[in-house]
């Protein structure tokens, strides 16, 4: 159980990214609470998909802190890997294993990584390819699934290793309204179940109804955060405005 | 059938006209008279074993080696900048020169130094300069094939929590190796055909067991018997990788690749 007291299972401070001379990430700091999504949004090459891949250290920071439930993991010293095990992520283009079938996708890094039994390894992704309708197609191979599919399978790979966090990087970007419908409910049910999250969207709807906090990022800096109601509803800053007329306000699903 | 009957014709064509020019008979007994590919074909088939001993050993030793090169060259990290050098280095040293010229050097220069505990067998040192060259291939032919699965897979697999020796196990190396598979087996077939080149040191092969015994009666149906030798190994292996090509090249959808030659 998780008491006021706990550290938060995220925190952000003062993030700053150089891509050499260029400020990709002026500052960010923010925390996400047990059972919290953090959303952000902002226009293409604002930061945050840079802001992602710099919380899962796939990119290193060059000014501030990123702490896991309390343990800085900046910290040069800390071993990246056993940092990536407690965090799962998910890709625009997916990045599935296109030479590995579904049910092997989702085995990989519990067995390989987490050492989990083979047998008891393979129920897990069953079990978690049953509850996205894929348990018909543990052997075939990724590139026979349809968009939504692979996405949903995507999210799965990332769930299989139990993260303590997601982050989900524009992960409707690439497919069609109606197969984007059925990804955000995982995501939305997911939730519900009080997975932390972080996600980069231009799903506005969606953003609205799933955020705990809405972060705005412009030019690599938080230009406007807070309740989806009042970010959304009313926007304080010029260019929450410009970027919220210009982005698709209905959610993804026809329903 | 219409493509078979015009092979069938041409082929006929050029049989008939080749065999009725003026030169013919004395053609025919130079390169295709039958007693002497008899007389050396006992020579010539101990000779194409030692060509497939050096071909299945180098070709096992630089595919291994050629693998080991090119994932000393996806090091990431300062630290491993000399390790990176020296592999790049020692590629492009080895695929610009010609490979006769190795086999002259590790052939005749190594045993020239007299080193205690060196072997002195031309067939071994023969063998290691193909390998030195081959594994300089080989390693490129990886590498690209590396290069050529996209970061995205790494981000991924990565994320996961999979160490860098993992990823490129089970996730780089697979899809890797997979699309290089033709182009590796083009390298074996230069293999083959180049495990002759140890002829030059001595080692009775098939070309030189062949150019002795054109030497004998200035005839030169030996050096037929060799090619043929030679052929009846590089040709199914073409095809296999023709065939590798064909399909990889379906896999990924590109249709227009396919039909023989």
């Amino acid at each position: 159980m998780t008491t006021a007291t706990d550290p938060p299972v995220l925190s952000v401070r003062g993030l700053v990214k150089l891509y050499g001379d260029a400020v990709v990430l002026r500052g960010v700091g923010f925390d996400v609470r047990a059972g919290q999504a953090v959303v952000l949004v902002g226009g293409s090459g604002s930061g945050k998909s840079t802001l992602l891949r710099c919380l899962n250290l796939l990119e290193t920071v060059d000014d501030g802190e990123i702490l896991l439930a309390g343990e800085e993991i900046t910290d040069p010293r800390v071993n990246v890997d056993r940092v990536r095990r407690r965090i799962g992520v998910v890709f625009q283009s997916y990045n599935l294993f296109p030479h590995l079938t579904v049910l092997k996708n989702v085995m990989l890094a519990p067995v390989l990584v987490h050492r989990m039994p083979r047998e008891a390894a393979r129920e897990r992704a069953r079990a978690l390819l049953d509850r996205i309708g894929l348990a018909d197609k543990l052997d075939v191979y990724p590139d026979r699934l349809s968009g939504g599919q692979q996405q949903r399978l995507a999210i799965v790979r990332a769930l299989a290793t139990e993260p303590s966090l997601l982050l989900l990087d524009e992960i409707t970007s690439a497919l069609d309204p109606e197969l984007a419908g059925e990804v955000l409910d995982l995501v939305g049910e997911l939730k519900r179940e009080g997975m932390p999250m972080v996600l980069a969207t231009h799903e506005m709807a969606f953003a609205r109804e799933l955020a705990d906090e809405v972060l705005v990022l412009d030019d690599g800096a938080v230009i406007e955060r807070g309740a989806p109601e009042r970010v959304f509803g009313d926007p304080r800053q010029a260019r929450t405005r410009r970027l919220l007329a210009g982005a698709r306000q209905t959610r993804g699903s026809g329903r | 059938m219409i493509a078979a009957a015009s092979t069938a014709v041409v082929a006929v064509a050029v049989v008939v006209g080749v065999t009725h020019t003026s030169g013919w008979p004395r053609v025919r007994q130079r390169f295709f008279s039958g007693t002497e590919i008899a007389a050396a074909w006992p020579a010539a088939r101990h000779g194409m074993a030692v060509n497939l001993e050096l071909f299945a050993a180098c070709g096992l030793a630089a595919g291994a080696l050629g693998l080991l090169v090119a994932l000393l060259r996806t090091l990431a990290g300062p630290v491993f900048l000399p390790v990176r050098l020296l592999a790049a280095v020692y590629t492009d040293l080895f695929r610009g020169l010609p490979v006769i010229l190795v086999v002259y050097l590790v052939g005749f220069g190594v045993p020239a130094l007299r080193l205690r505990g060196f072997p002195s067998d031309p067939r071994v040192l023969g063998g290691a300069a193909l390998v030195l060259t081959y594994t300089a291939y080989v390693a490129e032919v990886f590498r690209a094939g590396i290069e050529s699965v996209h970061p995205s897979q790494v981000a991924a697999a990565r994320s996961l929590g999979l160490s860098h020796a993992q990823t490129m196990r089970r996730v780089v190396l697979p899809q890797a190796v997979r699309r290089v598979a033709p182009a590796l087996l083009n390298d074996a077939i230069s293999l083959q055909k180049d495990s002759s080149l140890v002829s030059v040191l001595g080692v009775v092969d098939a070309v030189r067991a062949a150019q002795i015994a054109t030497s004998a009666h200035f005839n030169y149906s030996p050096y037929v018997l060799a090619g043929l030798m030679f052929l009846a190994i590089t040709v199914p292996l073409t095809r296999v990788t023709d065939h590798l090509a064909v399909r990889a090249a379906r896999r990924r959808g590109d249709r227009r690749a396919g039909g023989g030659p």
